[in-house]
């Protein structure tokens, strides 16, 4: 039960693009039709829901303070915390990486499906913001930190492709031209933001 | 003599414009949409968009300045993993100086210092930028860009604290006389998606000041 509230919490109550603006970028680049926006979201479902647990182990026995003590007892007082940014970046360069040569690998027809986007991925803010917000939420066990990686990557899923469906009907509608492309796309996320607001406070 | 005429000068035409054109026309944040997941986020108060801008610029002018300076060592395959090591090891720097002299506003700002590292105008700047450019040029670049990116954050930031808590650096601006007759402050204001409806704005005006700028 507690794992259903927070999945529902971190796909939409706490979407990673309407209520913290992960990801805009690369959002942005593929929210032009619907076809490369569920290439993205898939990617990064994917990868959230694999970096985030390395990450909260990394976090768990060797980052935090004390954490090394399983090493013995002269380690127990080492606080390795301000490190943790360049672990993160280097464990997630790595994995996307590692992750895109075994899907090269083993499932080819994946490969063609996600394999343009997951270079990007690496420097996708939404990525390395699941692992810091993971990092600040201090998860209990490390299902409940699969759980949010998963959960956060579905939220973006839909966020990023609710917003290139709606971009490809604009396309036929009178938009003023200087609000064309990019602003308009600033107005959508803002008024689809508006309306996740609603999931506030929901809980199963 | 002729040599000395023949070196182009500390800010010459071509360098100032280094620093004058992400202001308007290739502005990162509102033009090439780089860098948005931190600057919408931290706007909720001026001081932090201040704070945020100058921690921004501090690392891209560094970054950029580094890199150029190691544009030639630099394996061609490795790069990306290259400029993420140095944009990480700066950002660290950045964030342990936060926590020693601003500690409340680094509190707020939590995971949004480290996000700084995926900032795509960092990346951006320097793949674009000091790959292929001397240590000076690239200072301007990333110093240009800095202002550019914070320009607009201070920017949104002043709508939402003046129209969210009638405030402006922590201090009251609207008078209390404002209340009396029924005025409120917009809590919605204070919320994330407001900020995407001023930069749509910002956006907009942009545009139709500049009809070059606009896209097809």
């Amino acid at each position: 039960m507690e794992l259903i509230n927070l999945f529902i919490r971190s796909a939409f109550v706490d979407n990673m693009i309407f209520a913290f603006f992960f990801g805009m970028c690369s959002y942005l680049a593929v929210s032009k039709t619907v076809k490369t926006a569920v290439g993205l979201g898939a990617a990064v479902i994917f990868v959230l829901t694999i970096t985030v647990p390395v990450n909260y182990l990394l976090e768990n026995y060797v980052l935090k303070q004390g954490a090394l003590s399983w090493l013995g007892e002269e380690y127990a007082e080492f606080d390795l915390s301000f490190l943790s940014f360049i672990m993160f970046i280097a464990v997630i360069a790595s994995i996307v990486q590692l992750v895109e040569m075994i899907v090269e690998k083993y499932s080819p027809a994946l490969y063609g499906a996600l394999g343009i986007f997951l270079p990007l991925i690496a420097v996708n803010c939404a990525i390395l913001g699941g692992a810091l917000f993971m990092q600040e939420k201090q998860f209990p066990t490390v299902v409940h930190s699969i759980t949010y990686g998963f959960g956060s990557g579905v939220g973006w899923f839909i966020a990023v492709v609710l917003i290139a469906a709606i971009r490809e009907k604009i396309r036929y509608s009178h938009v003023p031209a200087p609000l064309r492309g990019v602003g308009m796309a600033f107005l959508l996320t803002g008024l689809m933001g508006l309306a996740f607001l609603g999931f506030m406070g929901f809980e199963i | 003599m002729s040599e000395v005429a023949k070196r182009e000068p500390l800010f010459s035409k071509k360098n100032k414009k280094l620093i004058t054109d992400p202001l308007n026309d290739t502005n990162p944040v509102t033009i090439q949409v780089l860098g948005i997941c931190s600057a919408l986020a931290v706007t909720v108060q001026m001081s932090n968009a201040i704070v945020m801008s100058i921690s921004v610029m501090a690392v891209l002018i560094l970054g950029n300045v580094i890199v150029s300076l190691l544009r030639n060592l630099i394996p061609g395959k490795i790069r990306i993993i290259v400029q993420l090591v140095i944009v990480a090891a700066l950002v660290i720097i950045v964030d342990q100086v936060l926590k020693a002299y601003v500690y409340d506003v680094s509190k707020q700002l939590s995971v949004f210092v480290g996000l700084i590292i995926t900032n795509c105008i960092i990346m951006g700047r320097l793949e674009a930028f000091a790959l292929g450019n001397k240590p000076w040029a690239s200072a301007l670049d990333g110093l240009g860009n800095g202002i550019g990116y914070g320009v607009v954050l201070v920017i949104v930031a002043f709508f939402k604290e003046l129209l969210g808590s009638g405030k402006l650096m922590g201090f009251d601006i609207i008078p209390e006389s404002f209340y009396e007759f029924g005025y409120m402050n917009n809590g919605l204001m204070l919320l994330p998606p407001s900020s995407l409806v001023i930069v749509a704005i910002y956006i907009w005006i942009q545009k139709s000041r500049n009809p070059k700028l606009i896209e097809n």
